[in-house]
């Protein structure tokens, strides 16, 4: 009798769920089958041709490589103007500013929240005092800076320009980003101020004051990196973080913009996790996605409106206190998923970062790891070199399909601030970090280092301490800045942002203006505050 | 026997909540009563939750780096309650050069990135009964 020739067969396979990290279950094989649907002209393209399914460059990184952009600030402006020299001398190709949480709080150092966290997360920047220190000695003209930064987006900003004007940079040749992504804050990060309606007032005034003023600036990078890390799925990262992007575009035509005069300096940042084809087939599904929304939703008629740009970080979540070393390599595949998925600019995480902010040794390692896939592996050579993959496609397709339902579900509840109002991606975002932990503890996922593979004890590493003395200096430049400068100015300058918050003015000159007399982050805020009240959300567990 | 009653807590300007939430689940459905206060507690409204729910412990979620102001003053207020009693344990990002500082203004149940749930459960299940009994 003959007996059937080896094949796929399900008894062969390992034991555990043969599942993506987001829970996706993956086939043993993919064919012709799983594509036949496709059309490459309509659906993949060329690089470079809607719907940019493959790129959006015809050439890819044969002509330019990624921007290296390590998000690096701790303790005072002085300490973390030190480290961009040093990064910027290592090769890093761009500045991108970590501000601790009393700056993304919108309070000043000597606020009673900001005990115990001045500079501790990030570097603190109570005024234009401090934001001149930042970026002493380097020429904002000739670097591009991103910035993360959302409920006080506009009042960093305007710092930042200030700063350059006095450099003597026109605003007109300035590049770079702020993040200013407030609907991703409500739904996961959770650093926000106003409620979602005035919030959402502040991003669209920047993006009419750039479209006038500053117009190579990004003025948003919507997010869905910080979606991710509290826990939620590939499909729901992309789905979130899009449905923000058309929130965004939508409430900017609703002011009166036309959406080719700002869709254009719309950009998008993204995870890296570990799952490597799922995270591939979600950047290329991203462009496909946004190309569409934009072309045939919004009738966007400029093809830069249709392109999705963005910038990927690895995923900090992913990493663990236990073996740190082993954090390298998931960075490192984590990285290189994002360069084989087009990002525009990159950041590698840090091996203790599971611990503490990165020591100097340690991010310069995390840049090495950026360089090394540039310029020693040859993926760069390539453009899309996974377009095509039975698997990679099917996987872009199926992203594309779950985030279109999404699409729905938050179009019926009447957009994504109501959603966000009902707690709808919220809970979303918590059912699935809680279903991941439980795969942990069952193992059905394992972390190396964690939950299997365990040593008796970690070799301790060396981590960066950041002590009190960086709150004591802050506080002592607080101090002496609010006995020497103009205080009626301030004062004016404070009315004045108040009666336009009121009002219907652009709040972006106003702040200029307060910045310029060096009014504080935590004044300005506050004036804010008057007008609009504070969010406090409905916790959910 | 009384359910365990716990205090989940974020305190400071973080918004990180991935861990708080997680782990409030984890205990409810190990069947304790878990309130969770939200974001940006101060130590005062912290205590102050704990006095009012009659809770048998406190589980603050700090990741900022900002535990060596807020834990003390946590301890401090408790005592100055009365509710020595309560029991408190710490998750996040903790160095190690902070952890015996931390236990030795009483705080022992210390549980840092990679902690399985049950763990902290099982932390949790022994050390506020040997408290109710003695």
């Amino acid at each position: 009798m003959k007996t059937a020739a080896p094949g796929p067969s399900a008894s062969k396979e390992r034991r555990g769920s043969l599942t993506t990290i987001s829970g996706r279950p993956i086939h043993q094989l993919y064919t012709p089958a799983d594509i036949a649907a496709l059309d490459y002209e309509r659906d993949l393209g060329d690089p470079g041709v809607f719907p940019y399914t493959r790129g959006i460059h015809p050439t890819g990184y044969r002509g330019r490589l990624w921007t290296m952009r390590q998000f690096a600030g701790f303790g005072t402006p002085e300490e973390t103007n030190a480290r961009y020299k040093q990064l910027l001398k290592a090769g890093g190709t761009g500045l991108s500013v970590a501000f601790d949480l009393p700056t993304l709080m919108g309070r000043d150092p000597d606020h009673e929240l900001s005990l115990g966290e001045v500079g501790k997360c990030g570097v603190n920047v109570t005024s234009l005092a401090d934001m001149e220190t930042l970026f002493d000695g380097i020429d904002l003209a000739a670097i591009t800076t991103s910035m993360t930064i959302n409920s006080p987006a506009s009042m960093i900003f305007a710092m930042y320009l200030v700063v350059a004007e006095k450099q003597g940079a026109s605003w007109d040749h300035l590049s770079g980003t702020i993040q200013n992504d407030i609907l991703k804050e409500f739904i996961a990060q959770k650093e926000y101020i106003y409620p979602p309606r005035p919030s959402m007032r502040l991003i669209t005034d920047v993006f009419a004051f750039c479209a006038e003023r500053v117009p190579r600036w990004n003025t948003i990078s919507v997010s869905g990196y910080h979606i991710r890390e509290a826990g939620a799925t590939a499909a729901q990262e992309l789905a979130f973080t899009l449905r923000d992007g058309v929130e965004y575009v939508q409430y900017g035509v609703d002011t009166g913009l036309d959406v080719d005069g700002f869709a254009p300096r719309l950009s998008f940042f993204f995870n890296s996790h570990s799952d490597f084809f799922e995270e591939i087939a979600k950047y290329r599904a991203a462009r496909r996605i946004w190309a569409h929304v934009m072309r045939d939703r919004f009738k966007a008629k400029n093809p830069r409106s249709w392109q999705l740009r963005f910038h990927t970080q690895t995923a900090g979540v992913s990493l663990t206190a236990q073996q740190p070393y082993n954090n390298v390599v998931r960075t490192a595949l984590q990285a290189m998923a994002a360069v084989l998925g087009g990002t525009q600019s990159l950041h590698t995480n840090s091996l203790d970062e599971a611990l503490a902010l990165p020591t100097e040794a340690a991010a310069t390692l995390a840049l090495r790891t950026q360089q090394i896939i540039a310029h020693e592996t040859g993926v760069t050579n390539i453009v899309d070199p996974l377009g095509g993959s039975y698997f990679v496609e099917k996987l872009t397709s199926d992203l594309e399909e779950e985030t279109l339902a999404y699409f729905d579900t938050i179009d019926r509840m009447g957009g994504m601030v109501a959603a966000i109002e009902e707690g709808y991606p919220q809970r979303e975002v918590a059912e699935s970090a809680y279903r991941f932990q439980q795969a942990v503890e069952q193992r059905d996922k394992i972390i190396v280092g964690v939950n299997d593979f365990v040593a008796a004890e970690d070799e301790p590493i060396g981590t960066l301490y950041i002590d009190e003395s960086a709150a004591e200096r802050q506080l002592a430049k607080l101090d002496e800045l609010r006995k020497t400068r103009d205080n009626g100015r301030v004062r004016a300058a404070l009315d004045a942002l108040k009666e336009g918050a009121r009002g219907s003015a652009n709040t972006m000159p106003l702040l200029v203006d307060a910045v310029r007399a060096y009014a504080t982050v935590g004044e300005m805020c506050d004036a804010l505050r008057d007008v609009w009240g504070e969010y406090e959300e409905t916790p959910i567990i | 026997m009384h359910k365990i009653r716990v205090v989940i807590a974020k305190p400071g300007l973080d918004g990180h909540d991935r861990g708080a939430k997680v782990i409030a689940r984890a205990l409810r459905d190990a069947g304790m009563e878990v309130i969770y206060t939200g974001l940006r507690q101060t130590p005062e409204q912290i205590v102050a939750a704990a006095l009012q729910e009659d809770a048998d412990a406190i589980g603050l979620s700090i990741l900022s780096g900002a535990h060596m102001h807020i834990c003390p003053r946590v301890m401090e207020l408790l005592r100055e309650k009365g509710l020595q009693d309560v029991l408190v344990v710490v998750g996040g990002i903790i160095p190690d050069v902070d952890i015996p500082k931390l236990n030795e203004i009483g705080i022992k149940g210390i549980f840092l990135p990679g902690t399985p749930m049950q763990e902290i459960v099982d932390f949790l299940t022994r050390n506020v009964r040997s408290r109710v009994e003695t």
